[in-house]
């Protein structure tokens, strides 16, 4: 028969009148990694959300062909038991139960009648730990003592347990750092070298061009074109022009027009310890200046302490035993508390935008005021609401946020939205120092642009902007000179000509030797 | 810009102010009428006013996504000082009031405390608070009810304000009601004229008039049934101020949106520059405070302070503001709304005791109309 395990046909797949899915086909091949791509609501969950039951079978139209028959899935049970493992962005783990128990959690290995064999329980755990590389971990560990990255092999292994064919991974390393996911990649060729079918869903398209053998790009609910490797160009240039429908000739806006001037952020010997381990120093003499106009990034792996730093700063956020100055405007300031950090015109973009940025119940208006609401938007303690209105409509027009009205609640809105939501609220408090951590984080290509022409607006404006990303290709694309943090200490400086991916390892190589 | 300039009234808003009246209206078929009598007006008030003041303080600790379940244990308690202060000792009014105040400042300080500055669960904090105010309520009374109180006292829970009669129709309650609908005629008009100085959308006039029309008919519904038995019972002016200011400091004051953003996303609020430890400490000593509010008012009421006084009163306060709207995860709620969803347990209440239903119906019924008024709610929210 046909060498497709999976064929989508002709899949439409409606809301309320409106067609998330027009059309979509998808083949896979057995014993491929298949990845799809598009911009965020382009319908990749939907589609995948439709092959795994979620959505029942008759609610969409178009047929599943899976193994060679029609798939009639009801529920996610009926896929799992045909083999079709999903693990969404969000891990579905249970916290505080052991690595063995969340192996086989809603897949309970029994002896009697709803009754657990543990013996068999943790051998088996043991088993499916060694296919995804995790042989020395401890099974009997709660699951929230081990790092995010290895959570996340445990979701696959999870997955193994219920003798997966076909594995979908929705952004399986949006939360992982460089040496996390790409020993996730590696897991996924070993995988593949077992015979297990792999569809991927990733915004990060230097991995699906390494690890993919297929492309399919989806855009506005419909199938662009599907890319083979070997066959097609597998550039990242090559896919987002499919994903967004033109040549993204410059992922990175150009600054032009930009005065440099006066140094006017300086921190100088800062020293942090663990909020929870007094011993443990997280922040070792850190020195960074940035001058007015001048986009500084943290560059470093996850876990070097970046955002330590900058909560650290943003008054003591994080952290305690703080210790060492910062200057705002060659003054130096005590920012003992956020209130007085915002008073002297710092601002900072939290990573985390659902779980520290914004209140989603909320509508757009009252995010975007909520910091600046005390110094801009009151007299007396009392709000001016019509000011609030037209700020809020100003704004959205100038950050261009899609949405109906500014009475629209943040949590409907897409990641990017709700990223420009964030950045409002903050450049409405008006400093002059802002920090953005992650700026970008799980949002689409056309998002992202649009987010570095308001840092080179902010730039323009005269603003010093430091940004901290785990992406160093826009970490090198957005910033005028760079810090490489490392073990939560400076490895390094970098300036525009000298930045490139290979440097910034190197620095944090040399360091590690170092420290060794 | 130009094609949203005029909006229809969203009617949701108006949901539950008109599941009041229909919910007065069915009582008034059933009882052929004896709930619109003036006198039932009057007792509907009087009867309601302390679950009004708690039901406002409450909003305030359910907008942070919690409950105070201390609150009708420090009720009694701030009623037991009024008892053995002005019985036993022989106080002076202001003074046992002025005692009672801070009695309730500081029990709400004591829960704030821990609930602030320690991080105890509000729910562990108040479910102490409950059984120390009851306990210490008793052993300050020595489980005997203290009365009665002088007159004087009594007026702020069972007095009028001063009357004009003219025949049996007092004009001063008319003389208000004028003065009320010319006040929301003006509210309404100055909110028009800064809509159209902003250019923001304005709702359709005719709607407008309708939805001022039904309210001042309301209100002289109201009033000339108060003008046709005693005139302004004083309980109706001291609800009255503290609904208006409680409504002004979470609508219109920095502090007011502090609450909300902290019941929201308290993470996000704290990253903001809001300082989460402030907001629940005095939200609980707010409570408090009015507690012992209440608490005077309900001894005035029952010209005694006894033991047993505010037993359950924190239920009938925590079920009016989920009745009005609130959200049990927090950051959602009005004041209004808290106001609305009390007098629609009051008047459940009152409506039953006229048709003759029991005690124990009555606990039955109101249970299932707060369970059906939270799951519509919930569940339409769903469907969107």
């Amino acid at each position: 028969m046909s060498d497709y395990i999976l064929e989508m046909n002709h899949i439409t797949k409606e809301f309320s009148g409106v067609k998330a899915l027009d059309d979509v086909n998808l083949k896979v091949k057995k014993g491929e990694v298949h990845a799809l791509c598009g911009e965020n609501g382009a319908g990749k969950s939907t589609l995948m959300n439709v092959l795994s039951g979620v959505y029942p079978y008759g609610t969409y139209s178009g047929d599943i062909v899976y193994k060679g028959e029609v798939g009639k899935f009801h529920k996610i049970k009926d896929s799992e038991a045909k083999g079709i493992v999903i693990i969404h962005q969000e891990l579905a783990l249970s916290p505080y139960m052991s690595v063995a128990e969340n192996v086989f959690l809603g897949n309970e290995q029994c002896s009697g009648k709803g009754v657990i064999d543990w013996t068999k329980t943790r051998a088996k755990a043991t088993e499916m730990l060694a296919k995804v590389g995790l042989e020395d971990e401890d099974v009997n560990v709660p699951v929230n003592s081990l790092g995010v990255g290895k959570q996340q092999l445990i979701e696959i292994a999870k997955a193994m347990a219920k003798d997966v064919e076909l594995l979908i991974l929705d952004e399986p390393t949006a939360a992982l750092n460089d040496e996390e996911s790409a020993k996730l990649l590696e897991i996924m060729l070993e995988l593949k070298k077992h015979g297990v079918t792999m569809i991927i869903i990733s915004h990060k398209l230097n991995e699906i061009s390494y690890v993919a053998d297929a492309i399919t790009v989806i855009r506005d609910g419909h199938t662009i074109e599907t890319l083979t490797k070997g066959v097609d160009d597998f550039s990242e240039d090559r896919i987002i022009k499919g994903m967004v429908g033109r040549e993204m000739t410059n992922r990175y806006p150009v600054r032009e027009g930009v005065t440099i001037g006066d140094t006017i952020f300086e921190v100088q010997n800062w020293n942090v310890y663990h909020p929870e381990d007094p011993s443990r120093q997280v922040l070792k003499d850190v020195n960074i200046q940035v001058k007015a106009g001048e986009v500084v990034g943290l560059a470093g792996l996850m876990g070097a302490g970046r955002t330590e730093f900058a909560m650290s700063v943003f008054g003591k956020s994080y952290g305690q035993k703080i210790s060492g100055t910062v200057k705002m405007n060659g003054k130096e300031v005590d920012l003992k508390d956020v209130r007085t950090a915002i008073d002297n015109k710092l601002a900072y973009v939290s990573e985390d935008r659902k779980g520290n940025g914004l209140v989603l119940i909320d509508d757009i208006k009252r995010n975007m005021t909520m910091a600046a609401l005390r110094n801009f938007f009151s007299k007396n303690g009392v709000v001016d609401s019509n000011e609030e209105i037209v700020k809020a409509e100003e704004y959205k027009k100038l950050i261009n946020v899609k949405a109906n009205s500014i009475d629209q609640a943040v949590g409907s809105l897409s990641g990017g939205n709700q990223q420009k939501v964030v950045l409002a609220k903050w450049m409405l408090t008006q400093p002059d120092v802002l920090i953005l951590d992650e700026p970008t984080r799980g949002i689409d290509v056309g998002a992202k642009y649009e987010i570095y022409c308001v840092i080179n607006d902010l730039a323009k404006a005269g603003k010093a902007v430091i940004i901290i990303s785990s992406e160093m290709p826009e970490i090198i694309g957005t910033c005028d000179r760079l810090y490489v943090i490392n073990e939560g200490h400076i490895a390094g400086e970098l300036a525009k000509e000298e930045m490139t991916q290979e440097k910034i390892m190197g620095c944090i190589m040399a360091d590690n030797r170092k420290g060794a | 810009m130009e094609n949203k300039k005029v909006v229809n009234i969203d009617m949701k808003q108006y949901g539950m102010v008109l599941a009041l009246i229909a919910v007065y209206v069915i009582f008034a078929i059933m009882t052929g009428g004896k709930n619109l009598s003036p006198a039932n007006i009057n007792n509907l008030i009087m009867q309601n006013g302390y679950i009004v003041i708690l039901a406002v303080g409450m909003l305030l600790c359910v907008l942070t996504g919690n409950v105070d379940l201390g609150v009708g244990s420090i009720v009694a308690t701030c009623g037991a000082v009024i008892g053995i202060g002005m019985v036993d000792y022989g106080w002076n009014m202001w003074i046992a009031i002025i005692a009672a105040l801070i009695v309730g400042l500081l029990c709400g300080m004591f829960a704030g405390f821990f609930i602030s500055k320690l991080g105890i669960p509000p729910f562990i904090v108040t479910l102490a608070t409950m059984l120390m105010g009851r306990g210490l309520t008793y052993v300050l009374l020595q489980a005997q009810t203290k009365g009665p109180l002088p007159a004087d006292f009594v007026y702020i829970g069972a007095g009028f304000l001063p009357t004009i009669k003219v025949g049996s129709i007092d004009l001063v309650c008319l003389i208000v009601a004028a003065v009320i609908s010319v006040l929301i005629v003006m509210a309404e008009l100055k909110s028009i004229a800064t809509k159209k100085k902003y250019g923001f959308a304005t709702n359709p006039t005719w709607q407008l008039m309708v939805k001022d029309g039904i309210i001042i008919a309301i209100v002289w519904f109201f009033f000339y049934k108060l003008a046709c038995y005693s005139g302004i019972p004083f309980v109706l002016v001291l609800m009255a101020l503290l609904v208006g200011l409680y409504h002004f400091i979470t609508t219109k004051t920095v502090a007011g949106r502090q609450i909300y953003a902290l019941g929201g996303n308290a993470k996000a609020a704290k990253l903001s520059g809001i300082n989460t430890e402030k907001v629940f400490f005095w939200v609980y000593t707010n409570m408090g405070l009015l507690c012992a509010v209440a608490g005077i008012v309900l001894s005035a009421r029952n010209a005694s302070s006894t033991p047993k006084a505010g037993d359950q009163f924190e239920m009938d306060a925590i079920a009016s503001c989920y009745i009005g709207g609130a959200a049990t995860s927090g950051g959602i709620g009005t004041i209004i709304g808290a106001v609305v969803g009390a007098f629609i347990m009051g008047i459940l209440n009152n409506g039953m005791s006229l048709y003759g239903f029991s005690t124990d119906l009555q606990k039955i019924v109101k249970g299932a109309v707060l369970l059906g008024a939270v799951t519509i709610d919930l569940v339409s929210k769903r469907k969107k």
